[in-house]
Formats: C-alpha cells, sequence, structure tokens
C-alpha cells in the first residue's frame, strides 16, 4: 500500500522482522508489520531478555515509553507495550507481552533507569506488577488510592470524589454521588459496528415466540 | 517536616542529621504543582523523590470515551504551553492509521504553527528559567512576545491558547493572507530585535551563568540510557531532531540546523532553546515563502468536514457533515506509536484503535516523565538553590506531565 500520510518517516522496515526474529525465535510468538510499524509479541518472561538483546545486538538504545493496554475478553487480559528507538539506526519497534493480575512481568529497569516510572505508570494504572521493580509505588494517582483507574471495568466517574468540608477544616473524601445519572454517548451506527440489539428491536425477535402462545 | 536519616559528628561534637523538606506542590519554581522531597545535607541535596500526578485527570480514559475529535480538544490541555504541537503527534497518528493524505498546503500550515508554537513556548520556558534564577526583566520583555504568538493562534483559530486547529486531514480553517504577512513583519521588524535585547541581559550575565554552568551535567550515554529528548539530548551534544531524522508534514523541505550542546549543563540547555528560536524562525519564513495555495483539509468527506457552502448546495455532503459531527469517522484497527518533536523533547501517541469511531487505548508519551525521573541523579551534589535551575532547563509542564 503506497504511504499517502505525513505522518514521521524513520528508516524503512525491511528486512527488519527478518533480522530481528533470527536472534529472538526462542521467545517470538509473532511478529507483526502493520501500519509501518514493526511490533513483536513474546513471552512474557523473556521480555527482558529480548529487550537487551535488542538494545545490545540490535542498537535499540531508547526506551521511549511503557504502554498497558486491558482487554478484558482475553485470559491474559494486559499487554504490556515497549517503544524502542534507535539513534544510529534511525527506527522505531515495538515489544509486547502479554500480563494478567497475577503474572509479573520481569522488569526492565536493569536495562534502562527511566523504565523505573514507566513500570510505575503500567501497575498504577492496570494493576500489572513487575517482578524485580524495587519501587513499585503508584505514581499518577492519589495517595490511598484503591484500583486501578484505566482498566476498561473501571467507571469513567471513579468511586470517591473529594472536597474541602467547612466543618471538618479538611478534605474529605466520600463517594461519588452524581446529580445526574452518567451519560455514555453511543453514536455508533446500527447498521454498521454495533452487536448489541437496539432498544425496541427485541420486541421483533420476541414476536413469534407470543404468537406461538396464542 | 523532619526525618532522622544519618548522624554525623561536627569538629565541635554536636550532632546533625539529614532531614527531608517539601519542594512543593505549591512553589513559584515548580512550575506546576510538582511536590519534590528532598533530602538534605545542610545545603546540599542528597535525594530527591519527586511526587507527581497532582494534575492527573485521566484524559487517556477520557478520549476512550469520546470520538477521535472530540478526543483533540484534551491534546491541548496537555502541555498548555505548547498547544499545537501536541495536536501535532495525535492528527498525524490518526491519519496514520488511516493512510490519509493531507494537501501540502495544510502541511505548511501545520509546520509553520508548530514552530510558532516553539517560539512561543521557548518564550515562556526561558523567561521563567530567567525569574527561577533571579533575574525579573527578561521575562516581562519576552513574555510580550509570548503574547504576540498567542494573538496570531487567536487569529488563526478563534483560540488563544486551546486552538484545535489541526484536525485529522489538515488543518480547521484557512488563514487569511493578512495573517501570514503579519507574521512575516513580525520576524522582521519586532520579535528579534526584543528577543535578543533580552537574551543579551541574562547569555553572557555572570549571575545567570553562575547559576547554571556546570550545573546538573548528564553525559551522553546517561542522556541515552534515561530515554532523553529534545533540548535535553541536544544539549549533551547528540544532534537527535525528530524534524530532522523523522520528518513529518514538510519538515523534509525545510532547511534548518539543529544546534547542540558542548557541556551538557543548564547553561546549554538554555542555549540550546535559544538557538533553537532562530531555526524556528528560520522554518517560518520557508513556510511563509513557500506555501502554496489550496485545500487545507483532506478532501476525503469521511474524515473533513465539507463547507458550509457546499452543504446548503449537496445532500452528499449534509449527510457527511451530519455524520461526522455524531458518529465520527471510523479508524482501521491497528496500533500505532508516532512521536513529534515538541518543543520539549519527544512528545508520542501511542493508539491502538479496534475499528469503531473511538480509539480503544491512547497513550501519550509525555516528555517530561524521563526528565523528571532523572532530577535525582542530576540534582545529586548541587546547592538546593540548583534544583530551580535544573527544573527550569528540564521545561516540565504538569499538565503534559500528569496528563
Amino acid at each position: 500500500m503506497a504511504v499517502l500520510h505525513s505522518a514521521p518517516k524513520f528508516a524503512p522496515n525491511d528486512g527488519v522482522i527478518d533480522a530481528i526474529s533470527e536472534t529472538i525465535s526462542v521467545w517470538l510468538i509473532e511478529a507483526i508489520e502493520a501500519h509501518g510499524e514493526v511490533i513483536f509479541r513474546v513471552e512474557r518472561d523473556a521480555i527482558a531478555r529480548v529487550l537487551q538483546i535488542l538494545r545490545e545486538d540490535h542498537a535499540y538504545q531508547q526506551l521511549m515509553e511503557i504502554a498497558g493496554v486491558d482487554y478484558p475478553d482475553r485470559a491474559e487480559r494486559f499487554e504490556v507495550v515497549y517503544m524502542l528507538q534507535s539513534l544510529t539506526k534511525n527506527h522505531r519497534v515495538m515489544v509486547k507481552c502479554s500480563a494478567s493480575e497475577d503474572t509479573p512481568v520481569p522488569t526492565v529497569t536493569t536495562l534502562w533507569p527511566n523504565a523505573g516510572w514507566l513500570e510505575r505508570e503500567v501497575f498504577d494504572m492496570y494493576g500489572v506488577t513487575f517482578a524485580g521493580n524495587a519501587d513499585l509505588r503508584r505514581i499518577l494517582t492519589d495517595y490511598g488510592f484503591e484500583g486501578h483507574p484505566f482498566r476498561k471495568d473501571f467507571p469513567m466517574t471513579g468511586y470517591t470524589e473529594l472536597r474541602y468540608s467547612e466543618e471538618e477544616k479538611r478534605v474529605v473524601y466520600e463517594p461519588v454521588e452524581l446529580a445526574q445519572e452518567m451519560r455514555t454517548f453511543d453514536f455508533l451506527s446500527p447498521w454498521e459496528g454495533t452487536d448489541y440489539v437496539l432498544p425496541g428491536d427485541e420486541k421483533a425477535l420476541a414476536k413469534p415466540e407470543g404468537e406461538a402462545k396464542k | 517536616m523532619t526525618m532522622q536519616r544519618e548522624e554525623s559528628l561536627t569538629t565541635t561534637g554536636e550532632v546533625i542529621s539529614n532531614y527531608t523538606i517539601n519542594f512543593g506542590p505549591q512553589h513559584p519554581a515548580a512550575h506546576g504543582v510538582l511536590r519534590m522531597v528532598m533530602e538534605l545535607d545542610g545545603e546540599v541535596i542528597e535525594r530527591i523523590d519527586p511526587h507527581v500526578g497532582l494534575l492527573h485527570r485521566g484524559t487517556e480514559k477520557l478520549i476512550e470515551h469520546k470520538t477521535y475529535l472530540q478526543a483533540l480538544p484534551y491534546f491541548d490541555r496537555l502541555d498548555y504551553c505548547s498547544p499545537l504541537a501536541m495536536e501535532h503527534s495525535y492528527v498525524l497518528a490518526i491519519e496514520k492509521l488511516l493512510n490519509l493524505e493531507v494537501p501540502i498546503r495544510a502541511q505548511y500550515l501545520r509546520v509553520l504553527f508548530a514552530e510558532l508554537t516553539r517560539i512561543c513556548n521557548h518564550m515562556l520556558n526561558m523567561g521563567a528559567h530567567i525569574l527561577d534564577v533571579g533575574a525579573f526583566t527578561p521575562n516581562l520583555w519576552i513574555m510580550d512576545l509570548r503574547e504576540d504568538c498567542l494573538n496570531f493562534f487567536e487569529r488563526a483559530s478563534g483560540a488563544r491558547m486551546h486552538s484545535a486547529y489541526f484536525r485529522p486531514g489538515g488543518v480547521h480553517q484557512d488563514v487569511p493572507e493578512k495573517l501570514l504577512v503579519d507574521i512575516g513583519d513580525w520576524l522582521d521588524n519586532r520579535f528579534f530585535q526584543l528577543f535578543e535585547d533580552a537574551m543579551s541581559l541574562v547569555m553572557d550575565n555572570r549571575i545567570f551563568k553562575q547559576r547554571n554552568v556546570d550545573i546538573a551535567v548528564v553525559s551522553r550515554d546517561d542522556a541515552v540510557a534515561w530515554g532523553f529528548s529534545g533540548p535535553m539530548i541536544r544539549a549533551a551534544g547528540i544532534p537527535w531532531d525528530l524534524r530532522k531524522s523523522q520528518p513529518y508534514d514538510v519538515y523534509d523541505r525545510m532547511e534548518f540546523d539543529i544546534p547542540v550542546g558542548t557541556n551538557s549543563d543548564c547553561y546549554d540547555r538554555f542555549m540550546v532553546r535559544v538557538k533553537e528560536v532562530y531555526e524556528s524562525a528560520k522554518i517560518i519564513r520557508q513556510c511563509l515563502r513557500d506555501m502554496p495555495q489550496g485545500p487545507i483539509a483532506s478532501t476525503d468527506g469521511k474524515v473533513s468536514p465539507p463547507k458550509r457552502g457546499e452543504m446548503k448546495q449537496s445532500m452528499e455532503s449534509l449527510i457527511h457533515h451530519f455524520k461526522l459531527y455524531t458518529e465520527g469517522f471510523h479508524v482501521p484497527a491497528g496500533e500505532v506509536y508516532v512521536a513529534t518533536e515538541s518543543p520539549k523533547g519527544e512528545f508520542g501517541v501511542y493508539l491502538v484503535s479496534d475499528g469503531t469511531n473511538k480509539p480503544y487505548r491512547c497513550k501519550i508519551r509525555p516528555t517530561a516523565f524521563s526528565h523528571l525521573q532523572a532530577m535525582d541523579f542530576m540534582s545529586k551534589g548541587h546547592m538546593l538553590p540548583d534544583a530551580t535551575a535544573i527544573l527550569g532547563a528540564i521545561d516540565v509542564v504538569f499538565g503534559e506531565c500528569d496528563r
């Protein structure tokens, strides 16, 4: 497919998958090239090893980002995605592994010192733990916060709200009380994309049954 | 708040101990709501533990509940000192997933305003940095220039700060010819006079140098390992600029240089920004010179809205308009990580689409995360007042850091 967009152009992906797959083949589950991005899915327990090989043998010197993603339908619901950048080859790759709440991912703080905060963020937002990260505190949420807010099953409104109480002369935490119900707008066209029954349509489905009763 | 850490004997026999203090969350030099727990030995910093997240608004979660177009204004509110640079990464990420062609004029307009944003951002950061280390006047002068930039944004988009001007497929509106002329005039007749005056007060100033030279020296290897980007990595002597190495929009047509530092200290970081302002001005001039006429948004009616006039005439356009502002557009399933050179460094957006009209996941890579994390090792052994200089040279904004 011809490249029409004007997004950042790094070095071409030609041959990158083959060259890297060869060296990490033992742990490699899948290598994808789509939308101009190279993504390697590897086994969780080997993630630190794989990233070390990428850094030392393939010159991906910088860890730019670690992102968590939540897919509640999967057996291991979380994905941890590492974005690597090579300054010398001017190239980027993504490496990802899956994890669940009780399967810790090996830390990469041993490879890149800046992984510390990035892992803390994934832990804070998704509850993925990182084995070997000595400082796995929450980072973005409030002191004493409970839960992991970016999970898909965490409500957008949260569970607690806080305000300054004039009587107690301090900030108090209370359960969220909404003045009106949280509105979730669903603009998906019912002719394409939706996989649920529209309100009212269930009657059409139930009709033959009702006729049978007569 | 005092805490006994370690006790040492002085010559006269008294016992002194390290103590910890809070720097922020309300501190004028914290550039927002940053709380740093500092462990001091006298006035020497032993350890810093930055506590971020006081401005965490859950932007990424909010974006998951909005259509692609509705999510755009959240990006203005990330780094509120350089809003257009934030939008840039996001619209490019969407375009990459859609593989959408953007008209050349729109690309030029984006580059023009991205560079104006860079100047705007550097004015604020340098002003604040100078103020943090004790000089007052230059800040007032260059803040005036920032005001001019904001006025240009207002004339282009209708909003001074939260412009929402870059859109998937192009920009929101074309700019009036007079605005482009005025930007050129401003660069020729006003900007540099004021800017150079302000800089002449600090660049060779003895006090300014004493506060910045040899403060927080970071080696090349450390800069790479800690994931530095932008002026922070360039000050370390690495000529790395995404506009040059991974060009987007029409940056590959622009001629500009990458200023690099030699000492990798706070002074170099400041000077890299000073030089970058000149390079940005160069790019703006080239944009003004070469910008062609033509459409300013993709002609694909499924992504960019039709013109008002067309809607009065064409049923097709009316339907497109209605669909775009209710359902929005669908983005093919997939994931991309798109990073652009924001004034502060690499600003990335990791966008996961499941094929519907809303992003499944939008992870934002703030520039400040890597830099602020290095605060501890950069400040070790420096004096307490140096912390403000180091923070100023990082150029941290919490809208973006905490998201």
